[in-house]
C-alpha cells in the first residue's frame, strides 16, 4: 500500500512531507531527551530486522496463500512510539531509494500512513490502554490484533484520501474505499496475528523486553494530551503548506487541473475537487496579491481552459504526437551517443 | 527465499554502482539530492492529461544513466517489480473517464487512457530518478547531504545503522528460513504454529546482536556520531549542474517543446 510518486500531486506530497517532518522532528527531540545512547544501535538494528522480517512468508492456515509482516506495530511495541516512528521512517527511506518502493516525493505520505497511525494512534490509544492492567497472553493478543488492524485501516484510508486529493486517479471515493478497506482488513488480521505471535513469544521468553519497552522507562511515554496536541500541530502545518502551495502557484500549476477539467469532473462522483478548487481560488486570490496581474492571468487561464479542454483540436494533438516521438528519439540518441563516446574513450585509454 | 536473495543482490549492486567515479558521481551529493527533488516536483506537477509535455523530462535519467555508466537492465527490472501498484490504480482511469480525446484525426480515445499513460510515464520517470540518485551517490553520501540539510543527527545515525545491518539481518533471516524449509517438506512458508517462535527467536537474537554492536561501537570510541568522512565543498561545477537542470526543468514545465517541434514539422 505504498503510495507512488506518480499518483500524488505536489501539494499533497508537500503537505504530507511537512506533516511527517513535523512528527519526525518531535520524535527526534523526544528520543534525544529520553533515550540513552544504547538505544540508538537498538533502533538501527531493529529497523533492519523488520526490513528483513518483511520478507518472511507466513502460510495462512486453510487458504494456501501466504502473508507478510509490515512491522509498524512491532516497532512501536518494542521501541516505543518515538523511536518506532523513526525506525519505520528509515525503513521507508531505504525502500524508496533502493527499491523505488513508493517514491521520494510520496515518502512523506508513506511514513505518515505506515508510521504515524501505528505509533501515535493505535499504540497509545489501543495497545497501551489494553495493557494498562498488566500483561497476559490474552491481553497481548487482543491489544496487538486490534491495534494492528486499526493502524492499517487508518493507513489505508489515508492512502484513499491522499489519492483523492491528488486528483490523478479517476477512482471515485466510494469505490476506492470499498476496495482498500476490506483488503487491508485481511492484511491487518495477518499483520495482527504475526505481531501477536511474536510479541507473545518474546514476552514468555524474555518478559523484560516487552514490559520495559512499554513502561516507558527509557523510551518515552506518549500522553494522550500530547498526541492530540501533535495532531493539532500537524493539522496546522498541513494547512499552512496547503495554503502556501496554493498561493505560491496562483496560476494554478496543479490546481488548474481542477479548473481545466472542471467540466468533466462535474460528472465524476469526486465532487471534492471542485470544493478544493474553490478553496484554492479563495486562498490564491488574496487581495494583496497584485490584482491586475492576477486578473490578466485569470483571463489567460480561462482562455487556456477553453482551448485545452476538451482537447479535440486534432492539429494540436498531431503535433504533440509527432513532437513527442521526436523527443523520445532524440533522448535515446543522446544517451546512445554519450555511451558510445565513453566506450571509445575507454578503449582509447586502454 | 528468492526475494531475500533478490533484495541483497539489489542493495549490493546499487552499492557497487555508487562506488564508480564518473562525472556524475563526482557531483556534490547535496546538489544531486536537490536536483532530484526539483525534478520530481516538476514531473508530478504536470496535469493529468499531459503526455507530450512530459517527454523532454526523459532526457534527465537518460543522460545521467549514460554519463554515470549505470546498466539499464537492473533498473528496468526494478521498475517492473514496482509498476503493478501504479498500473493497478491507474487502470481505473479508462474505466471511469470516457471523455473523448483526439490523438490523430482518425483516432479518438478516451481521456482515461491518456491520463493512464500519463500516470505510467510519471511512474517511470520518478522511479528512475530515485534509483539513479542512489546509484550515483550511495547511502553514506546521501546521509552526508541530509546532514548538510540539518536533518537531526539521531535520525541520520539510525538511518545509516539500519542500512548497514539490513544485509547482515537479511542473511541471518535467510539462513533461518532456509533451515526451516529444509526441515519442513512441501511447506511454502512458515507454518501458523511457528509464526511466533521462529520470528521471536530471530528477534531475541537481533536484540542481543544490538547489544554486542553497541558494546563494540563503544570499544571503538563511539560518542554519538557516525563518521561518514568529510565531503568536499560545493564547487562552481556543482552549482552549474543544479542551475542547468533547474532551468531546463522550468522551461519544460512551461513550454510544451515536443508540441512546438511537432507543429514546426507538420506545419499545423
Amino acid at each position: 500500500m505504498h503510495m507512488a510518486d506518480a499518483l500524488i500531486s505536489p501539494v499533497v506530497g508537500g503537505a504530507m512531507w511537512a506533516a511527517t517532518a513535523g512528527v519526525a522532528a518531535y520524535s527526534v527531540k523526544k528520543v534525544q531527551n529520553d533515550l540513552d545512547e544504547q538505544k540508538i544501535p537498538l533502533m538501527g538494528v531493529m529497523g533492519a530486522f523488520v526490513f528483513a522480517a518483511q520478507m518472511i512468508n507466513f502460510t495462512i492456515p486453510g487458504t494456501g496463500s501466504s502473508g507478510h509482516l509490515g512491522g509498524g506495530m512491532l516497532l512501536a511495541i518494542l521501541l516505543g512510539p518515538y523511536a518506532g516512528f523513526l525506525a519505520m521512517a528509515s525503513i521507508l527511506v531505504i525502500q524508496a531509494l533502493f527499491f523505488a518502493d513508493g517514491g521520494l516525493l510520496a515518502l512523506g505520505c508513506n511514513v505518515f500512513n505506515l508510521g504515524f497511525y501505528t505509533c501515535f494512534i493505535a499504540y497509545p490509544l489501543i495497545y497501551k490502554w489494553i495493557m494498562r492492567k498488566g500483561y497476559s497472553t490474552g491481553r497481548i493478543f487482543t491489544g496487538t490484533m486490534l491495534s494492528a488492524i486499526v493502524g492499517l485501516q487508518l493507513g489505508a484510508f489515508s492512502v484513499v484520501l491522499e489519492t483523492l486529493l491528488s486528483g490523478k486517479s479517476e477512482l471515485p471515493f466510494g469505490t476506492f474505499v470499498m476496495l482498500m478497506q476490506p483488503i487491508h482488513l485481511a492484511i491487518g488480521v495477518v499483520e495482527g496475528l504475526v505481531t501477536a505471535a511474536v510479541v507473545g513469544f518474546v514476552w514468555k521468553a524474555r518478559p523484560e523486553i516487552i514490559e520495559k519497552a512499554a513502561s516507558g522507562e527509557a523510551l518515552g511515554r506518549v500522553s494522550i494530551k500530547k498526541v492530540l496536541a501533535g495532531l493539532a500541530i500537524v493539522a496546522v502545518i498541513t494547512g499552512g503548506v496547503f495554503s502556501w502551495f496554493a498561493s505560491a502557484y496562483p496560476d494554478g500549476l496543479e490546481w488548474s487541473m481542477f479548473n481545466t477539467s472542471g467540466k468533466e469532473e462535474l460528472e465524476a462522483p469526486g465532487g471534492i475537487h471542485q470544493t478544493l478548487a474553490a478553496v484554492q481560488e479563495k486562498i490564491a486570490f488574496l487581495p494583496d496579491y497584485g490584482f491586475k496581474v492576477q486578473e490578466q492571468e485569470t483571463n489567460a487561464n480561462a482562455a487556456e481552459t477553453e482551448e485545452a479542454w476538451p482537447a479535440v483540436d486534432a492539429g494540436t494533438s498531431v503535433s504533440g504526437l509527432v513532437g513527442g516521438v521526436m523527443t523520445l528519439l532524440l533522448a535515446g540518441m543522446t544517451g546512445y551517443c554519450i555511451y558510445m563516446i565513453k566506450k571509445r574513450n575507454k578503449a582509447g585509454a586502454v | 527465499m528468492s526475494n531475500m536473495i533478490a533484495s541483497l543482490y539489489n542493495i549490493r549492486l546499487l552499492d557497487e554502482l555508487a562506488e564508480k567515479r564518473t562525472i556524475i558521481h563526482n557531483i556534490h551529493p547535496l546538489i544531486k539530492v536537490l536536483t532530484t527533488c526539483v525534478y520530481l516536483i516538476v514531473v508530478v506537477s504536470f496535469n493529468k492529461y499531459e503526455l507530450s509535455g512530459l517527454l523532454p523530462l526523459v532526457f534527465y535519467p537518460v543522460i545521467i544513466i549514460a554519463l554515470a555508466d549505470i546498466p539499464i537492465v537492473p533498473l528496468l527490472k526494478r521498475m517492473l517489480v514496482v509498476a503493478p501498484f501504479i498500473i493497478g490504480i491507474g487502470l481505473f482511469n479508462p474505466l471511469f473517464d470516457h471523455s473523448p480525446m483526439v490523438v490523430l484525426p482518425w483516432i479518438q480515445i478516451s481521456g482515461g487512457w491518456i491520463s493512464f499513460f500519463s500516470i505510467l510515464l510519471k511512474g517511470v520517470l520518478t522511479i528512475l530518478a530515485a534509483l539513479v540518485l542512489i546509484a550515483t551517490t550511495g547511502m553514506t553520501r546521501i546521509a552526508a547531504a541530509l546532514g548538510m540539510m540539518r536533518v537531526p543527527r539521531v535520525f541520520i545515525l539510525q538511518l545509516l545503522l539500519t542500512y548497514r545491518y539490513i544485509s547482515v539481518l537479511i542473511e541471518e533471516v535467510g539462513r533461518t528460513v532456509r533451515a526451516y524449509s529444509l526441515r519442513s517438506r512441501g511447506e511454502k512458508g512458515i507454518r501458523f504454529s511457528d509464526w511466533g517462535s521462529l520470528t521471536g527467536q530471530l528477534l531475541i537474537r537481533t536484540l542481543e546482536r544490538a547489544q554486542r554492536v553497541y558494546h563494540s561501537m563503544c570499544c571503538r570510541g563511539f560518542a554519538g556520531d557516525y563518521n561518514v568522512g568529510s565531503e568536499k565543498r560545493i564547487q562552481i561545477g556543482d552549482i552549474l549542474y543544479f542551475t542547468g537542470w533547474g532551468l531546463y526543468f522550468v522551461v519544460i514545465r512551461y513550454f510544451n517543446i515536443p508540441a512546438a517541434i511537432g507543429s514546426l514539422i507538420t506545419g499545423v
